[in-house]
């Protein structure tokens, strides 16, 4: 058995001090952290977008996207074959093609992406479809208050009101970057809600419901707040 | 002194070995669901972003208690304060070149050990601050998640590389393991790597 030196601890107390300091100056990163990041990223973006390793996509420089799934793989959609079904408490139910999608007016803007639990992307373009627009086709009946979106991986799905769903930043995205949303992203077609967390743009979206309650989500059910609105 | 006793020296208890086998396995779980959280490709590929969320959460809440519960241990307490204690030899041990020769007479851990286990702990405790506020997500403003966000995406890289280097070192050395392993280390081992805690052990045990 071990025991302590005889004559005494020798010796400065610096382990104590190291991490004291450590903890401190992780306090001072979640403060200033977010300034910092994006200071970064503005230094980084031009690097990263021309980096043909990918190796820049490994370490956490600059505001970079997180992919999330809540299933295993999730089987990609075909954009020949792909269809979104808006039904529920609606008089016209509708399936809607692509190029039908791609044949309403197109509302195009630059947002910044905001995840719930803090990380952030910058000055994305997106392009699609207002929900407003698809909803005004469908028509709602008197007894609708909440819309919900399915995804076509079979498991998750989100609530808004149907007043947060008649929001103008509210599309349903068939374009980001200047190109097709891609599978990572949740293409071909997904939910965009500028004034929302991530959580509330359902990827690989599949059907939006009209429904008469605001029941909570997939998030929602595991905690986060149901309305979702960015910094609260 | 028994004759197997000569040969070797007892070097970390059984509670010691139980905190680091604990630690080794809630650490190795935390990094391995991290690298799933965090990569793009590995995490579309595995998916069930909450399941991993979860058990990663609750790995990291679970892994400062073995840490903590080692203090209920007198060896592992002693040890915590040699680790805690620099000393100028230390600093030498740290800048020379060819500090493996056995110039510098190390104690029960070197200089490299030492620092080792304060950036260990001091990651811990700093990853276990920014999850929470990453996690729950009321706590604090979204700004500051996002300072949490980027401390925490930079602590744990950090703490990945430490934990690396901590196993690729074990790797180069069985008799280390081996004293981890069953809490013994060869005489002649000890003497080469930890000289002066050697002549501590003996120096106790004449009377």
């Amino acid at each position: 058995m071990d025991a302590s030196p005889s004559h005494g601890p020798d010796g400065a107390p610096v382990g104590r001090r190291v991490v004291l300091g450590l903890l401190g100056l992780g306090a001072l990163g979640v403060v200033t952290g977010a300034s910092v990041q994006d200071g970064l990223s503005r230094m980084l973006a031009p690097v990263q977008l021309r980096d043909p390793t990918g190796l820049t996509s490994l370490v956490p420089l600059g505001n970079t996207w997180r992919y999330y799934s809540v299933t295993g793989a999730v089987e990609p959609r075909d954009a020949s074959t792909y269809t979104l079904k808006v039904a529920g408490l609606v008089d016209r139910p509708t399936t809607y093609r692509l190029p039908d999608l791609e044949a309403l007016p197109q509302l195009s803007f630059t947002d910044t992406f905001h995840c719930v639990t803090g990380w952030h992307v910058p000055d994305v373009p997106w392009r699609g479809v207002r929900l407003s627009d698809l909803l005004d086709r469908a028509a709602p009946t008197d007894e609708a208050v909440g819309v919900r979106f399915h995804s076509f991986d079979g498991t998750y799905s989100v609530n808004m009101t149907l007043d947060q769903a008649l929001a103008d930043d509210v599309i349903v995205a068939l374009g980001m970057y200047g190109k097709p949303v891609t599978h990572d992203h949740g293409g071909p077609v997904r939910i965009y809600s500028g004034s929302m967390y991530g959580y509330k743009s359902t990827k690989w979206l599949s059907e939006i419901e009209v429904t008469d309650n605001d029941d909570p989500g997939y998030w929602e059910a595991r905690g986060y707040p149901l309305d979702g609105i960015i910094g609260e | 002194m028994s004759e197997s006793a000569a040969h070797s020296v007892a070097r970390f208890a059984r509670a010691e070995r139980l905190v680091h086998r604990s630690v080794a396995i809630l650490m190795g779980v935390c990094l391995i669901t991290a690298v799933i959280l965090y990569n793009g490709s590995l995490m579309l590929a595995v998916g069930h972003r909450h399941v991993v969320e979860t058990v990663h959460v609750w790995s990291g809440l679970a892994l400062p208690v073995p840490m903590l519960a080692g203090a209920l241990s007198a060896a592992y307490r002693a040890d915590v304060r040699r680790l805690n204690r620099f000393t100028p030899a230390d600093w030498r041990w740290l800048r020379s070149k060819d500090r493996r020769d056995g110039t510098i007479r190390v104690g029960k851990f070197n200089a490299g050990q030492k620092v080792n286990s304060w950036l260990v702990a001091g990651a811990t405790g700093v990853l276990l601050g920014t999850g929470a506020l990453m996690y729950w997500t009321g706590l604090v403003r979204l700004s500051w998640r996002s300072g949490a966000t980027f401390v925490h995406d930079w602590s744990a890289l950090a703490l990945g590389l430490l934990v690396l280097g901590h196993i690729a070192y074990a790797v180069r050395d069985p008799e280390a393991r081996r004293g981890m392993r069953t809490g013994r280390v060869s005489t002649r081992w000890a003497r080469t790597e930890h000289a002066a805690w050697v002549d501590e052990l003996e120096d106790r045990s004449i009377p």
